[in-house]
Order: C-alpha cells, then sequence, then structure tokens
C-alpha cells in the first residue's frame, strides 16, 4: 500500500496492526489487533473527514484507486469490451462496452489509467487521443441503437496534448461529443471516479446526471497548470486548487452536479469493493429515475440544464 | 556647434541637414508596421486593406466592432445584449483578484466583456454574428460568453437568420473555472437547437482559436473557416512541445494546417469575407 504524506497516522497504525498480527512475541502486545483496528477507522475517518482541497486531489490520484476496469469487474457482470473508433485506432486510454448491471444491459465507457509503471504507458495515463472520443461516440451510437443506457466513469488528467493528437483534431473530437451526447436518447449517468480536468473530461462527460464520488475533483484546468499560467510558477499548485474550486463538495454547493456519492473510510483505494457498491447502489437509483421519463423530456431537461449554467450580472449600458 | 567638424561630403538634397529639434514631427499612427513580414506602410493602406498586409497579407489582430463593420449591408446593424457582464462570484485571486481584473479591463478598453453579438444583414441575408475581442481577457471564455452565444442562437432561431461565431480566444476563462468549462457544455447544447431549427451555423476562427473554443462551437460549424494563418488548435504549442519535448515543424496548428487534416471547409481572405459570406447564405436560401 502506498501512502501518501498526511496518512502517516494510519500508516503507523496499520504497521502496529501488522506486528501484532504477524511477529513473534516474547510479550503479549499491550493492544490488541482488535483495539487498533478500531483506532484505526477512527484515525481514517478523522483525517478523511477534513481533507483540504490539495490532499483530496491527491486521494483522487491515488496509484492504487480503482479505475474504469476495476469498476466494472465489480459492479457488473457479462461485459464484453469493444474496441476502435472504425477510422485510424484503439485508443487504450478510454474503454468501453457493453455488461450487465443490476439484471440490464448498460454500456458503460471510462477513461482508463494503467495499474503498474507499464500499464500507465500503455494507457497513456489515462490521456485520451482524439480516436478515444471517437470511440466513445461510436459506443454511445451503438447503445442508443439499441436503447441501453449509457454510463460514463471520468478519470483524465486532461485529453493529450500531443501533436498527432491535434493533426488528428483533439478540439474536433471533444466537441463532436459534447454536441452529440446532448441529444442521445437513452438515460446517459456521468460520473467522475477519480480526476475531471478540462475538455479532457467533459468530452465523455455530457448526460442527464453528473455525480461525483467522494474524493476526485473536477475543474476547467488542473491546478499545476492553472498555476502555471496564471503564477507563472508550478509552486502555487494549492492556492490554485483552493481558487479553482473543484471538489465534489464545491461543486454541488455551485450547483454544478447533482450528487455526492460516498467513498469507505481511507477513500476509494482502501477498501474497493465498498466504493464499487456505493458507485453501483447510486447508478441503479438514478438510471430508475431516468427511466421515468420519456426520451424527448430526458433531451429537453439536458439541454434546459446545460442553458442555464453561467453566473452574470444584467446591468444597463 | 561651431566647432563642429565638417565632412569632406555634403548632402545636397533639402531637409537632410536638418537638426533633430527641427524636424517636423510624424504623427502617431500614420505608419504601421506588419506583425507578420515587418514592413512598414501606411495606416490608411492598412486600413483600406482591413487590417491585413499589402505585401505579405498578415491578418492583423482586429476587434468585433471592424467585423461588424466589414460584414453588415451599410456597417448598419444592432448590438445585442449588451447588458450582460461577467461577476467575480468564486472570489478568485491570482496575482490579483478576478473582481479587480474586471475593472481594470473595463477602463483599459471600453469592453464590457470579451464577446459582442450582432444582427443586421449580409450581402441582403440576416446574419446574427458573435464576435471576440482578444483584448478583454485574451478573449477567454466566461459565463458571458457563453450566455451570449445562447441568447445569439435563440435571436438567430427566433428571426430565422443564419448564425455565425468568429473566435479569437485562448480558451477557457480559468477566473470562472467549472462554470467556464461547462459553457462549452452550454454552447453544444444550444447548438443543437440551432440545428434543429435548420438554420446555418458559421464558424470564423481567427488568429488564436484554442483550447475549449476549439473543444466546443468553433469546431461544430456546419462551414468551418479561418483566416489566413491563424493559430487553430486545442492545446497550445508551447504545451505540446513542453509534454512531448520535441520541437513542433514549421507551419503546425495554422489555418493551413487544419485545412490540410480536413478540419476546415475554406481559407478565407478578410478582404473576401463579406462577399464569400454573402455568397454562401445565398446558396443556403436557394
Amino acid at each position: 500500500m502506498t501512502y501518501l504524506d498526511f496518512e502517516k497516522p494510519i500508516e503507523e497504525l496499520q504497521k502496529q496492526i501488522d506486528h501484532v498480527r504477524n511477529g513473534k512475541h516474547l510479550i503479549k502486545p499491550k493492544v490488541s489487533a482488535e483495539e487498533l483496528e478500531i483506532r484505526l477507522r477512527e484515525t481514517q475517518n478523522d483525517i478523511y473527514s477534513r481533507l483540504s482541497t490539495w490532499q483530496r486531489i491527491q486521494v483522487s490520484r491515488h496509484p492504487e484507486r480503482p479505475y474504469t476496469l476495476a469498476y466494472i469487474e465489480k459492479m457488473t457482470t457479462n461485459f464484453i469490451e469493444l474496441f476502435g473508433d472504425r477510422s485510424f485506432r484503439d485508443d487504450k486510454a478510454i474503454v468501453g462496452g457493453f455488461a450487465e448491471l443490476n439484471g440490464e444491459t448498460v454500456m458503460i465507457i471510462g477513461h482508463q489509467k494503467g495499474i503498474n509503471t507499464k500499464m500507465r504507458q500503455y494507457r497513456n495515463f489515462g490521456m485520451p487521443n482524439p480516436e478515444g472520443y471517437r470511440k466513445a461516440l461510436r459506443l454511445m451510437k451503438l447503445a442508443e441503437k439499441f436503447n441501453k443506457p449509457i454510463i460514463t466513469l471520468i478519470d483524465t488528467p486532461g485529453a493529450y496534448p500531443g501533436e498527432e493528437a491535434e493533426q488528428r483534431g483533439q478540439g474536433e473530437a471533444i466537441a463532436r461529443n459534447l454536441f452529440e451526447m446532448v441529444t442521445l436518447k437513452v438515460p446517459v449517468l456521468c460520473i467522475v471516479i477519480g480526476e475531471g480536468a478540462s475538455g479532457g473530461a467533459l468530452g465523455i462527460g455530457i448526460g442527464d446526471r453528473l455525480m461525483m464520488l467522494e474524493n476526485t475533483w473536477y475543474s476547467v484546468i488542473s491546478p499545476e497548470s492553472c498555476s502555471s499560467i496564471l503564477w507563472r510558477s508550478w509552486d502555487f499548485k494549492e492556492k490554485a486548487a483552493n481558487a479553482l474550486k473543484p471538489t465534489p463538495q464545491d461543486l454541488l454547493q455551485l450547483g454544478i452536479i447533482d450528487g455526492i456519492i460516498p467513498e469507505p473510510p481511507g477513500g476509494a483505494h482502501a477498501n474497493p469493493d465498498e466504493a464499487a457498491s456505493n458507485l453501483k447502489a447510486a447508478i441503479i437509483a438514478n438510471l430508475t429515475e431516468l427511466k421515468k421519463l420519456s426520451a424527448e423530456e430526458r433531451i429537453t431537461k439536458r439541454i434546459d440544464r446545460y442553458s442555464h449554467i453561467g453566473i452574470y450580472q444584467t446591468e444597463q449600458a | 556647434m561651431s566647432q563642429e567638424r565638417v565632412p569632406w561630403w555634403k548632402r545636397l538634397r533639402k531637409g537632410v541637414e536638418t537638426n533633430t529639434e527641427q524636424k517636423l514631427e510624424t504623427p502617431d499612427g500614420v505608419w504601421h508596421k506588419c506583425n507578420g513580414c515587418k514592413k512598414v506602410y501606411l495606416t490608411t493602406q492598412l486600413e483600406e486593406n482591413l487590417y491585413t498586409c499589402p505585401h505579405c497579407n498578415y491578418h492583423e489582430r482586429v476587434d468585433a466592432e471592424a467585423y461588424f463593420s466589414i460584414l453588415f449591408d451599410e456597417e448598419d446593424y444592432n448590438e445585442l445584449f449588451r447588458e450582460l457582464t461577467p461577476v467575480d462570484f468564486l472570489e478568485f485571486t491570482d496575482s490579483k483578484p478576478y473582481s479587480k481584473r474586471i475593472t481594470e479591463t473595463e477602463d483599459k478598453t471600453g469592453l464590457r466583456e470579451s464577446m459582442r453579438v450582432a444582427s443586421g444583414k449580409t450581402g441582403g441575408y440576416r446574419l446574427t454574428v458573435a464576435a471576440m475581442d482578444f483584448r478583454y481577457i485574451g478573449g477567454s471564455m466566461g459565463s458571458v460568453m457563453g450566455e451570449k452565444i445562447a441568447r445569439g442562437i435563440d435571436h438567430a432561431i427566433k428571426n430565422k437568420t443564419a448564425f455565425m461565431i468568429i473566435s479569437r480566444s485562448g480558451g477557457a476563462r480559468m477566473q470562472e473555472s467549472a462554470f467556464s468549462l461547462m459553457q462549452m457544455a452550454k454552447t453544444s447544447a444550444k447548438l443543437t437547437q440551432l440545428a434543429e431549427a435548420k438554420l446555418p451555423y458559421i464558424s470564423l476562427m481567427t488568429n488564436p482559436t484554442t483550447g475549449g473554443v476549439t473543444a466546443s462551437f468553433a469546431m461544430l460549424g456546419d462551414f468551418n473557416i479561418a483566416e489566413p494563418g491563424a493559430l487553430i488548435g486545442f492545446a497550445g504549442p508551447r504545451v505540446i512541445e513542453e509534454t512531448t519535448r520535441k520541437k513542433l515543424p514549421e507551419g503546425f496548428q495554422t489555418s493551413e494546417f487544419q485545412l490540410e487534416n480536413g478540419f476546415l471547409d475554406f481559407i478565407i481572405d478578410r478582404k473576401e469575407l463579406k462577399s464569400k459570406i454573402g455568397q454562401l447564405l445565398g446558396l443556403m436560401q436557394g
């Protein structure tokens, strides 16, 4: 397990527990493993109940955090992954396919990060190229054709800023998805499960409902890039993070998102099964509600929802 | 002065010998130095050429008003939604508070936002134009730009006019964070209504068009067109070079590059903009 700096007390307790459990003891340890586990829970709860914005961003990037394929495996059965954009190639940073969730076929699409050094490169660190967005759109259209609801799981540090990505129209690919997703006839549920960086996240993020797991962020720009542009230095990322108000708690208050899905104590990586079960419950609840509406009602509401986002003043010229 | 050495040669033509103090002042703005080829020519020439260089055809940055004058017949148009202005609702502070940035920019430029919308006729055809002004925080997209585009689209649908957006922007405005990001969604959602109404949407990209503007309405035109030599892309060239640690080739992300890669319908010289738009609108109505 990798521990973040502010998780030191948790790490200490875990070490003690391991020691009590597995060590050879001449004298019986003063504190029992059970008691230490209670303390561990309390410490986890305490630390995680008052995370700063920057700490929460670190949790969202935890290397052992579950990614899209892990959630698909834990939440669904009969998953068949579908590959390729039918035009250029298959992008490994976005995955998707049909699966059975709670007895119903759904289309699940999400950004995919790698689980180790080799895979991180293979997945391009979860940064899609245009063909990734085009694959996602192809799968969404497929789901629409067969009247299956769409679930998108967002977790990206951004769309890939590469030479070839520009040649193949990164901007156009994202723009096309925004436009097409607005009028999809099936229910579309978007959930940020990790990082939600800018257009790269929004490119699979237009739907009837937008939810976020508890320890995630969603913003117009990453705190690092924001710091480098506005402060002309990478050293102000914490300040930038606070200014951007990117946490689920901020965004719920600002009316941008519809809900926060709780994570287990210590974050999703501490207990991926519990995280997946919370996510699944939220998906089922939201899909049930969305299915009560007709396709036309959903589309009208979707357009209405986005049309009303924005804060400005009206004053006489 | 009497001790001044006299050279063995003497300039004969009048005026050459005039002392600096006695020289006539050249009024500011008589000459213009091209930002492309650096050649110097008369400002009157620049104006006649609609702010393009007579030598290298470099298209200088012009403001929203210039496009309104160029596009609308008899320069006759109505500006719409001037009353919308930005608010610092997140109390965003970087090197200075966003609220202060708003007032300072307003004082300096006389503009109230980075976008202006106007309605009129081009070549006899009704057209609603939303044009950006780069002087206002880099033409950045915040809530006001999104709302002006949304209302512009409503206006076009209600009055059955074609719709045109002239982009010149660095992308989303960081100071409005998630709200800026969501303007990409908002404008795209509104464009589906324009499409439903079967009204033509022309997206003109000018120097520069990048970031969230490119990744939403700028690339969604029924006709995607651009001025020559403009920088058009999603990620900026510096970001790409920093990420890939490679130098980008000459001409990367120019209008010509975008045309070659299939993302533009055509490139249009500013001097032919009006006639071409009129021609296009005529074809769509015929």
